[in-house]
Order: structure tokens, then sequence, then C-alpha cells
């Protein structure tokens, strides 16, 4: 971890009390949020961690005693456990590429003057405020259904075949509902953005004769580095336990084609209240997290310091 | 010739920035017009753009279930989430933004990490402490659930929000002899509130939302709109205009309240997180 | 202060009343609709009501009586739940009054919910299985259906039948992964072509050539002559299908007529035949039980009041108030003789007295083609099957939506099923 700039030396000298003070307050007013967390993520941890040692079925109480590293052993060794991994990661990176990419050109676009523009904002960002499983629904069955949906209806209407999207591309389809969800999001932490890039850099590019590519590239995308990070960091928190959405549409199929890690585990353990399985699985699935979270959060936190 | 491309380049824009809006949009809206129709025109293909309007589905859906519980129950958990998470997190925040110590960023970024632990692997140990403790199927305890899981995101909102706040103000205030308290109530906070208004909306819109908790926790007394939708997906027979009807109720309140306060939280974000 | 207020009105419990779990099926939602005629019977009796979608409620029931929360005073689960449960000492046994009537519940029915001739639910409907067909395509095909179809025969017909220019599919059969959706179907067939879940010693057999024949004949009929979608297509999406017109052939649950043939619900309502559940070459073992059942938790605090209520719900005055408030075709099918003694709903349903024999013959602890360690027709009696169930659903599915051979399938399934039976302790 590298230093924070300004951290004085800590000495026997009214200073050095001083930063001592300042230290005893700081850790005085962090304590509430700091002790919450830790209850809230210690103490099921431990119990987690407990439970995935142990032969534990909810609906099976002959089942008990000592598991050793059974449960691990059973979910690291599933054929499907990979997959799962796979998927998590198509299901995370296709959404964030989805939502920085377009959001980025869509930002760009809504900053433009154009009439209506404020209406037009609202719609855009609209899909944010409505819950996954609505938005599940909405397109399994209103949208997507391969007979009664609007889209297959456009399809058919200009005489090609529907496609069942659900069952013929499944993670794609997903990434697709999830998209719509969270480009939104991006968006709007987007444009804010952009508002506040400074029209006189623009202005003065403009006057340099570079066109709105090059603008584009050496003005505004810089200026949105930081504003990227943001909706990386967000949504990859949201994206890596998506659960709703899955149940709803594919039950994470067909076979466990759109199956991450979060439905695996409750698809192999939590389906038999297995909570031996499922507490291996949640345990497996903090150590999958922390992976990533050491990664990303480190680029971001560099990002976001300066 | 100039004016022409201009004219031209402006017409492109407001097509496309149109099209794509509409684009995004219509699903919500072709939701909100399926509620209005009867199964039969629900169920019709091709789908029919134009017909009858009928109150019935949602008729049918007041008749079933009752809205107002499931719809004050989401109303009054995740204002109250937002609210507690906001009092537990500024002074949280503020000391990480005026106070770092060498752990500040480790402690952020540990908080963050905490909110990436999928919810299935640890329901059933959650499921037992909120019987212990008596907080099945209790408001309080899905906000006491609500405000832990957004804590992180709160605090590190917060934080970027606050370190925009110049220090120098800060201590210009200290200068007059203004106490901690003085200093955060009468110069921090009036500066960073449109920062504290977005990072509320955000928790409040991601409260309301909140579906696996919800579903699990709850089963009459405390079930918020998100349990009131898990009783018309999938029913026997296949509704598509009484689904339409309950998904429109579940999401208007929250919707209408995000348009109306659109303004608001982007103001809030220019202020701080995205600058 | 109003705040907190509120919360503690949120967190208060109101004495005498009953929380109630149940499913948003078309029957429950009735039941709900008509309590306010029990509550004014019983002024004293509160209703709670807490409707789910199946899946979120099989869940959430299961965790609370599992974990002895106590959150809800009658739960709506099925007869794979009810024997399970009772042996762990979860229910309440039930010893209904003399004015109840037990005799009249459909003795097969009432043998699922019971373990050592001790009652533990009480049904509310109860289905079996049996193919619908529209009269008026086979009319126009020149087709006549058997009484007693084979499933050679519905392949046949089906191909006949299928017109994709206007959405007209031969055959619509569940593809929705599910040990409750596909499986239910699956399973059933599978049964009738010889194959079964476990042999003796719960050892999986579902690398057999009679599973093989049974899916290969799945798969290529619902590739011939099946609607697009099929893997999304549960009983709901089947049942929106056939009312519409999509459908020439349907083989499901038995609970479909009532629905089918309502004027109200159905564009199809004069024009739906039906006959008997199709048989493949092993021709016998168990087709299809199955019943939702009302039960009381062992650690229900108003066990009481909670009787009064089922023995009201599943009543015969409760078949005669639906009678009268939805019409006899509307009444809860399948639990009681009387039921189909009475003329009225032999009219008003002309399957009737059909649906009662296939509910009197789905034989549920009948002889498969091997012998078998387990109880269930279109099910696996014991805790892991959700999870089995539901995980072969999947392969199923992966092979109706072409990205598996049944070959592949079965090994994977039989891979996967030998996993879990050695991890929940059946198979060492």
């Amino acid at each position: 971890m590298d230093k924070v700039a300004v951290h004085p030396p800590v000495m026997d000298n009214p200073a050095g009390r001083a930063a001592r003070g300042r230290h005893l307050q700081g850790f005085v007013l962090q304590s509430p949020a700091i002790m919450l967390l830790l209850l809230w993520s210690v103490v099921p941890l431990l119990m987690t961690l407990w439970y995935s040692l142990r032969n534990y079925n909810l609906v099976d109480p002959t089942q008990q005693g000592f598991a050793g590293i059974n449960n691990y052993w059973y979910l690291l060794t599933d054929p499907d456990f990979m997959t799962s991994l796979e998927n998590t990661a198509i299901l995370v990176g296709g959404v964030l590429a989805i939502s920085v990419g377009l959001g980025t050109l869509l930002a760009v676009l809504y900053n433009e003057a154009f009439a209506g523009r404020g209406i037009a904002r609202v719609l855009v960002i609209s899909p944010f405020f409505i819950m996954p499983t609505v938005a599940a629904l909405l397109w399994k069955n209103l949208m997507l259904h391969p007979i009664y949906g609007v889209y297959s209806a456009m399809m058919r209407a200009v005489g090609l075949t529907p496609i069942d999207w659900l069952s013929r591309y499944p993670l794609a389809t997903l990434v697709m509902i999830v998209a719509w969800e969270w480009l939104p999001f991006a968006v709007l932490i987007l444009l804010t953005a952009i508002q506040s890039l400074d029209m006189e850099q623009k202005e003065a590019a403009r006057m340099d004769g570079a066109g709105m590519v090059a603008q584009f590239i050496n003005i505004t995308l810089p200026h949105l580095s930081r504003a990227i990070t943001v909706v990386i960091m967000i949504e990859t928190i949201f994206l890596l336990t998506i659960f709703a959405e899955i149940s709803v549409t594919t039950a994470g199929g067909p076979g466990v084609a759109s199956t991450n890690l979060a439905f695996l585990i409750y698809s192999r353990a939590l389906l038999q209240f297995d909570v031996g399985g499922a507490s291996a699985g949640g345990v497996v699935a903090i150590v999958v997290a922390n992976i990533v979270a050491a990664f990303l959060l480190r680029a971001v936190a560099r990002n976001l310091e300066t | 010739m100039a004016r022409t491309s201009t004219r031209l380049r402006h017409a492109a824009i407001t097509v496309l920035a149109w099209g794509i809006a509409l684009w995004m949009f219509f699903p919500i809206l072709w939701m909100f017009l399926t509620g209005f129709k009867s199964e039969p025109d629900a169920l019709s293909t091709p789908p029919h753009f134009l017909f009858h309007p009928t109150l019935s589905s949602y008729q049918d859906v007041f008749a079933r279930e009752n809205y107002w519980h499931f719809a004050t129950n989401s109303v009054v958990i995740s204002v109250m989430a937002t609210l507690v998470a906001l009092l537990v997190s500024i002074p949280a925040a503020y000391a990480m933004a005026f106070l770092p110590g060498p752990r500040t960023r480790m402690t952020l970024l540990w908080m963050l990490s905490t909110r990436m632990l999928p919810s299935v692997g640890v329901l059933v140990p959650i499921y037992l402490l909120a019987r212990a403790t008596g907080l099945l199927d209790s408001r309080t305890g899905l906000i006491v659930i609500y405000m832990l899981t957004n804590l992180p995101i709160t605090v590190w909102m917060l934080y970027t929000f606050f370190r925009e706040v110049p220090v120098a103000i800060l201590e210009a205030g200290r200068m007059d002899g203004a106490t901690r308290w003085q200093e955060v109530t009468q110069v921090l906070m009036p500066l960073a509130l449109p920062g504290i208004a977005s990072t509320g909306l955000l928790s409040l819109i991601l409260c309301w939302n909140e579906t696996f908790w919800s579903l699990n926790l709850t089963s009459s007394i405390a079930a918020p709109l998100t349990t009131f939708i898990a009783s018309f997906s999938s029913p026997e027979g296949l509704f598509f205009a009484k689904l339409s009807a309950a998904s429109t109720l579940a999401v208007a309140p929250i919707m209408v309240f995000g348009w109306v306060s659109q303004k608001q939280l982007v103001r809030g974000l220019t202020f701080g997180a995205v600058k | 202060m109003t705040a907190a207020g509120m919360l503690l009105a949120g967190g208060a419990q109101a004495g005498g009343t009953l929380t109630i779990a149940t499913v948003n099926n078309g029957d429950m939602i009735i039941m709900k609709q008509l309590s306010g005629e029990f509550e004014k019977a019983h002024p004293d009796i509160h209703l709670n009501w807490v409707t789910l979608e199946e899946n979120v409620l099989r869940q959430r029931v299961t965790t609370d009586i599992a974990t002895h929360a106590g959150q809800f005073d009658i739960l709506t689960i099925g007869n794979y739940e009810v024997p399970i449960w009772a042996r762990q000492g979860w229910l309440a046994e039930l010893k209904p009054g003399p004015d109840y009537d037990v005799n009249d519940i459909v003795p097969s029915v009432r043998a699922g919910l019971s373990v050592d001739s001790r009652l533990y639910a009480l049904p509310f409907y109860a289905e079996s299985v049996m193919t619908y067909y529209r009269t008026d395509l086979f009319q126009k095909a020149g087709l006549t259906m058997p009484q007693h179809p084979t499933y050679d025969q519905i392949r046949t017909y089906a191909d006949r039948i299928t017109d994709r220019d206007s959405q007209t599919y031969g055959l619509c059969l569940r593809g929705k992964p599910g040990w409750g959706e596909n499986m239910a179907y699956v399973t059933s067939l599978v049964n009738t072509f010889g194959g079964q879940w476990f042999g003796e010693g719960w050892k999986p057999m579902l690398d057999t050539p009679e599973w093989k024949a049974a899916l290969q004949w799945y798969v290529s009929a619902m590739k011939a002559d099946g609607p697009p979608g099929a893997t999304s297509n549960g009983f709901n999406e089947n049942l929106a299908l056939f009312a519409s017109g999509h459908c020439g052939i349907w083989v499901d649950s038995t609970v479909a007529g009532g629905l089918l043939f309502d004027p109200r619900q159905s564009h199809v309502a004069d024009r739906v035949g039906f006959s008997a559940a199709p048989t493949g070459p092993y021709g016998k073992g168990p087709t299809w039980l199955w019943s939702w059942n009302l039960a009381i938790p062992a650690s229900s605090r108003h066990a009481d009041d909670a009787r009064i209520f089922i023995e009201w719900a599943t009543s015969r005055t409760y078949v005669q108030l639906v009678a009268q408030h939805e019409g006899w075709v509307a009444v809860p099918a399948g639990t009681r003789v009387s039921t189909y003694d009475n003329p009225d709903y032999q009219k008003a349903a002309p399957f009737a007295t059909f649906v009662h024999s296939a509910i009197d013959n789905a034989d549920p602890n009948g002889q498969t083609k091997q012998p078998r360690s387990y109880g269930g027709a279109q099910f696996v009696g014991i805790a892991p099957f959700q999870a089995i169930g539901t995980q072969v659903g999947q392969t199923v599915a992966a092979t109706l939506s072409g990205q598996m051979t049944v070959e592949q399938a079965l090994g994977a399934a039989q891979a996967s099923v030998s996993r879990t039976m050695r991890q929940s302790g059946y198979l060492h």
C-alpha cells in the first residue's frame, strides 16, 4: 500500500501529538462504519467458514458432523465450476464493455444540443430505475418471446424467422438485458463528467484544427477516465453477483450456458438446502471477489487519487 | 454550404439521439401499454399497437394484493436504510477525507470488497442470525441489511465529494474558533449538500430494487414491492397484462421519483465523484 | 418518532392471525378471494396471505420450517414434500373430524400424504397427466385420436398437423428446465419407455437404452413439431400456447382441463379433445400424481385455528362455494370422490370421469421395468431430487436447444447424478 502524502511523521512534539489526536478523532469518526461492516462481514464469514467444513443439510438432519474439505472438493471438482467462472467473467466483462463503450458515445451524443434534449435524456436513463426481476420478466415475455414478443413480431414482419434468443444465445442475451439496466447508469455518470469539461479546451482544440475524432480521443477521453473508473467500480460490484436476472430468464441454462458463480452455488447447494456446500461456495466466491477486488480496486484507487 | 452541413449534422444528431432514447425506453413504454390491454389482446400475434384500453388488469391486481401495504414498506425501508447509511457514513467519509491515516485507503478498499460477496453463499447464516434476533419479516431487519450493503458505496461516494472541498475553507472556519461539530455542520455540509443528496438518491434506488434479501427475509408484514412482483411472476396461465400492470405499479414510484430528482442527481455528481 | 412508531408496528404480530403461505396458481387465488366467507364465519380468526411464485415459495417455506423460524401457520406444499417433512417431524399430524368426511378423499391422493397411515396434509387439488388435442385440426387432417394413443402415433399425428406458416405447432411439451417442469413430463415419459431414475442400492440408471430411446423421441419430435422457444415453455407457457390456438397436441397435467374448457380463458374451448397419456414401449409404470396440499408446521402457535381453516379450504362445502362463485368447471379438481359423483360437475367438465380414473391409476409407488428403491411417479421422493432433477432438467434442455446430443447429455447426467448421490450420502 503506498503512503498517503499528507500523513506527517509521528514524533514526540506538539505537532506529533496533534497528529495523534487527529488520528484518534479520525478513528472515532470512522469506527461506527467500520465496526458495523466488520460485524456484517466477519460474523457471517466465520459462520460460513464453520458451516463449509461441516455436513449440514437443512432438509436432511441425519447428515451431520465434520466434513473436512469435502464440500470444497465437490465444488472445485464440479465440471461446471470453470464454466461458471468463465460465464461470470463474460457477464461482467460484456456488460462493462457495453456500458463504458456505448455509454461514452451516448454521453457525447446527449451532450450535443438538440430539440427536446432534457426529455430524451430522461428516457435514456429510465431503465436504471427498473428492478431486476421486472427487467428480466419484461425482456423475456414482452420483448424477446419467440411467439408473442415484440421483437419477434418485427422480425416476422420483415420476413425473417424470429430468433429464440434465450435458448440460442443465452449468455449474450443476458449480457444484453443486464446492459440495458446498467448502460443508463454509465450514461448518467459520464454525461455529468462531460458537462464539466472545459468548453475553452474544446474550442482551443477546434481552433488547432483537430477533427471530432481527434478531439474525442485527445481531450474528452482523458477527461472521462476518472468517471469511467467510477462506472467500472460500482458496476463490477453489482455484476459479480447477478442472480435475479438469471433465475427469471434462463435458470442458468440451457445446460450451464448461462450459469455464473452465484447461480452455480444456488443450483448445486441451496436448491437442495445443502448449507455446507453453499457455504463452501460462499467462501470460494469471497476468494474470487477478493482477487477481483485486489486487481480492480488498486487500479481504480490509483486513478481516483489523482 | 457550411450552414447546410451544420444543419445536416444537427438533424442527424436529433434523429439519432431521439432514436436511441426511444429504443431504450420502448420496453418500459410497452410494459405500460400492455398493462391496459385485455389478456387476449396482450397475447395476440402480431402484437397490437392500437387496442381498447381497459383497467381490468389493474382492478385484478388491486383485488388480489394489498398494493399500498407493499408500497409503504418499500418507501419506509428504502428511506430509513438510506438515512441511517448517510448518518453512519458521513462521519466516516469526513474522517477519511480530512483526517487520513496510514490505513485509510486500505480501509476504503476493504469496505468495497465486502460488497462483492454473493448473497446466496451466506443466506442460511444470515437467516439464522435474523431468526435469533427476531428480525425475520421485520422492516428493521431489512433496513439494517440494506444499510450495511450500501454502506461501502455511500462512504466511498461521500469520501470523493468531501475531498473536493478545499481544506483551506475548513481551516479558515477553524481559525474563527469553530469547533469540529460547527465545522462539519456549518461549513462542510452546505458545501457538500448536492453530493450528499446524490449519494442518498443512489442509495434509495438501490434499496428499492434489491431483490434477494427482501424475498428471503420477509413474508408479509415487512414485504416490499419486490415480493409483490414475485406473486405475479409465472402464475398458472400466462397473464401478460396482469404482469405488466403489477410491474408498472412496482416500478412507477421510484421511476417518477427518479425523473423528478434526476437534475439533482446530476448536479451532485458534477460536484464530486466524476468531475 | 413517527418512523420509529412505524418500525414497531412493522415488527408486531397481531393475535389470532394465521399466516398462510401459498402459490400464485389460479385455484389458490380463488381460495384467497373466497376466504372472506371464512373470516365472516370465524370472526376471531384473521387471515394473512403470502402469495409467491412456486420456486420462491418452496425456498422460503423450506428454509422457514427447517430452521424452525415459525413464520407461517399454514403451508402450501406438494406431495413431494409432505412425506419427507413428515418423517422429520416438521408437520403436525391431522385428524379431521367426522364432518370432514376424510374417506371422500381420492385414495391414491390420500396415500401420498400419509406416513405410517397417519395423515399430515389435506389435499387442495390434485392432478395426473393426459393428452389434449384440437378436434378441428384432427378433423381437417382426417385423423382420429385413439382413447389410448402410443407415442409413435402421437408423432405421426403431430407431423401431419404442424403448419409453421400459420404458427400451428403439432406438439407442445414442457421444455423449461426444473424438477417440477420438464423433468415431471420427462420422468413420466421415461417410465413408460421402461427407464427409471435409480435401481436398487440407489444406482443411477440414466445411461440406459430406455432413457436414450425416450429422450430421442422427445428431442426429435420437438424439433420437428414443437413451437420455437420450447426450452422456456413450462406448464403456464404451454397452457397459453394451447389456449391461444398454437398447439395441436399437448401432453400435460389434468388440471389444464378446467382452464382449456373454460371459454373465459381459452379461445379453443369448443375444440378441445382429450385422451389418455400416450404409452411407450414398456407401456406400464407410474404415470403422474401431483397434489397441492395444505399442512401445518409442528411449530405453529396457532395450530387449532389453522386446522379449522385447512379443513374449510379442502372441504366439500368449499368445492360448492367455488362452484357457486366461479362455476363448476373451476372447482379444485382431483381431491374428492364426491366432486366426481356430482352431475353438475360432470356436465360442466366433460373430462371429469376421465381425470378421476387417471388419478386413480397414476400408481406413484407402482413398479418400473426394473425393481426400484424409491417412491414417486413423476419425481423421486428423496430430498436431493430438487437439485438432481433441476440439473438433469438443464441437461435435457441443452439437448432440446441443440447444444448437446442425447448421448452426451445422458453421460453428463449420469455422472452428475452419481456425484450428487455420493455427496448426499446415498451412494458410497
